[in-house]
């Protein structure tokens, strides 16, 4: 039985045992700065009708909640799928980046860095740069500019400067540390926009609250559709977790909606090739927050390993570790092949091509009971990105 | 008493204080590392250990700890190397780590096996001084260990304080809004840092680190402050010859007039 709690963050910067700030010294002044004046920024009026202008108009807001029919047939449910996808730039990533470069600019900053894994994140970082005109240095691990190079040419198009971290295991997680780095470096007039639900408070806050977008529209778009605000289940992929974030959140405190969180298993959580952090992480201290990541017994961060770059970091914020914790949340592990199975039905089933990050949280329909049940499945984006891999998988 | 106020008792310019990597270059060489500084002169010993994502930290020591975990470094592994620490050396012994590998291993073990090797103090760069207050601070006293706190040129005037109240041993004063690695000079804004923070008189002693690299930076540093650490200049000695002589040379390159 789920007790009523609230899983938002705390005022010190924590969900239950999970968040916290751990950064040097050095980093502390940016981190303060951020801490001190993200709710004051946000809530100004003439900032909110700025970030509601943008997401209506640039990124084309509020995306649509489909009743899926073909979907909802082969599962006996009703099942609605939330398009982020049709979000500008292909994915919910953008809901996050407008926000930051706006909130970046009320604190005077004049440049912007980011790091990026899949390429996701960074497009929609130089996209709102080129918007605003503002300098834009996007980190991105060698190894993985080279497996989603056409995402590192849109970068360069659209004007950013793309940095290759070589540092460690040269992919997102020291494309972190290197953003990381340089913001230590250059700690008076630039903003580090994070990607996800991740890092030091209030980074999972912000990013959350940016996010929430989603399920403000789901409520009042179930409530034109079906008469209720809410689904009986909300199910999203988790990386860092900001998807998920976004849609759950106006559901936290509403007991009556089960949370599903679809983790990225690689090969399978019996293997070493993952990146499913609830099952195979432990609890501990990564890019700033506490929370569970995956780590050798000596405190190591591991690498993980998923199809879907995008999923593919060791880690998930401490809002979701809470989740998993106190049980809110249902986590579900989800394996390559599933997931290209799970992508594969989107597209022949309903005509959308998802994101392998987003087939994920398809996937998960085959590993809980949905029967007769109203269920909201997020799609975080669309699968132009991952064409490469669809082919290269080729079981179509 | 512990050896970090006993070296500051006796000790309050020039201080010097050299740090290096845990299992680098080879990983049984931490012990050797440590006795060799001792003999040449240091003051103060700060062991590095080593982090698969040290984020304050430059090129050199990112590349020392990424060798000394390939070659299998670990904390229960350094424990293990400095188990008769105290038969050999007399000085001071800093860890210097990142709290992850500190957590795992498990925090009061940590303090526990500190105190019983011989370790005065501890610098933990990602455990701010809010986490320690409320998580950690009574474990670290119940066991001795110093939590050394770091302050930056953007540390407000506020803080500053604030970590001066909080503060044993030492404040290691970062020189510079920057990751570690070696520069060769030190620059009026650097200067004009120093000398705010040494006109508030603080009450603990302060050892400038970050980018000190020979003898013209340390002089340099300890105008304003008790002494000064040495961190990637000494790796990259290291990294090009790191037989006694070597590095007995280099000590005295430093610290000899
Ligand atoms: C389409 C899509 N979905 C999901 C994710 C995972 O991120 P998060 O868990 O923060 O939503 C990404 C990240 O690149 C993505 O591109």
């Amino acid at each position: 039985m789920i007790t009523k709690e609230n899983y938002k963050v705390n005022s010190k910067g924590y969900y239950g045992k999970f968040g916290g700030a751990y950064v040097p010294e050095m980093l502390l002044p940016n981190i303060l700065e951020l801490q001190e004046n993200y709710l004051e920024i946000t809530s100004r009026p003439s900032f909110k009708k700025e970030f509601d202008y943008l997401l209506k108009d640039y990124v084309g807001r509020p995306t649509p909640l489909y009743l899926a029919q073909r979907m909802s047939e082969k599962y006996q449910a009703q099942i609605f799928l939330k398009r982020e996808d049709l979000c500008h730039t292909g994915a919910h990533k953008v809901n996050n980046t407008i926000g930051q470069i706006l909130l970046a600019k009320a604190l005077n900053k004049k440049k912007i860095i980011a790091e990026t894994g899949a390429g996701q994140h960074g497009v929609a970082t130089a996209t709102v740069c080129a918007l605003m005109g503002m300098e834009c240095i996007i980190y991105m691990g060698a190894v993985d500019m080279v497996r989603q190079r056409p995402n590192v040419e849109r970068m360069k198009i659209l004007g950013a400067e793309i940095r290759a971290a070589e540092s460690g295991s040269k992919t997102l997680k020291d494309a972190t540390n290197e953003a990381m780095r340089h913001w230590i470096n250059h700690p008076t007039d630039t903003h580090y926009i994070i990607g996800s639900v991740v890092g030091p408070h209030p980074y999972p806050d912000l990013v959350a609250r940016f996010q929430s977008v989603i399920s403000e529209e789901i409520k009042y778009q179930l409530n034109e559709q079906i008469g209720r605000d809410h689904p009986d289940m909300v199910i999203a992929c988790v990386g860092g977790g900001s998807n998920a974030a976004g849609a759950f959140y106006h559901y936290l405190d509403r007991p009556e909606v089960q949370l599903i969180a679809a983790e990225a298993a690689g090969l399978g959580i019996d293997n070493k090739k993952s990146a499913a952090t609830t099952f195979l992480g432990t609890e501990g201290v990564l890019h700033g927050s506490k929370t569970l990541l995956m780590q050798t017994a000596d405190g190591q961060v591991t690498e993980p390993y998923s199809i879907s770059a995008g999923l593919d970091y060791p880690g998930i914020g401490p809002i979701h570790a809470h989740l998993f914790d106190s049980g809110r949340a249902h986590f579900c592990a989800v394996t390559d092949e599933e997931a290209m199975h799970a992508g594969i039905d989107l597209s022949r089933l309903e005509g959308i091509i998802p994101a392998i990050e987003t087939a994920h949280a398809i996937s998960a329909l085959d590993k809980i009971e949905v029967k007769d049940k109203v269920v909201v499945i997020n799609v975080s984006g669309r699968g132009d990105k991952d064409l490469d891999t669809y082919i290269t998988w080729g079981k179509y | 008493m512990n050896r970090i106020d006993e070296v500051f008792s006796r000790k309050k310019k020039g201080v010097l204080n050299i740090y290096f990597t845990a299992g680098y270059p080879k990983i049984n060489d931490t012990l050797r590392i440590a006795r060799t500084l001792e003999a040449a002169g240091v003051d103060i010993i700060e062991i590095g250990i080593p982090y698969s994502d040290p984020i304050a930290d430059g090129p050199t020591i990112q590349d020392s700890s990424q060798k000394a975990l390939d070659a299998g470094m670990s904390l229960k592994l350094l424990m293990r190397q400095l188990q008769d620490l105290r038969k050999h050396i007399k000085i001071p012994v800093i860890l210097m780590g990142y709290i992850n590998p500190v957590l795992q291993y498990g925090f009061t073990k940590f303090c526990q096996d500190c105190k019983e090797v011989g370790i005065d103090g501890v610098i933990l760069p990602d455990l701010p001084m809010q986490e320690y207050a409320e998580m950690y601070q009574v474990t670290f006293e119940e066991y001795g260990i110093y939590n050394i706190f770091l302050m930056t040129p953007l540390t407000s005037e506020k803080r500053v304080l604030q970590i001066n109240e909080a503060s044993k041993g030492f404040i290691y004063m970062v020189s510079s809004a920057s990751i570690t690695g070696a520069k060769q000079e030190v620059s009026q804004a650097q200067i004009d840092y120093f000398e705010r923070i040494q006109k508030m008189n603080l009450s603990v002693q302060r050892l400038i680190g970050f980018g000190i690299s020979n003898k013209e930076t340390f002089d340099n540093a300890c105008q304003y402050a008790s002494g000064a650490i040495i961190g990637s200049a000494f790796i990259n000695q290291l990294n090009k010859d790191d037989s006694d002589e070597a590095i007995t040379s280099f000590v005295g390159s430093i610290i000899n007039p």
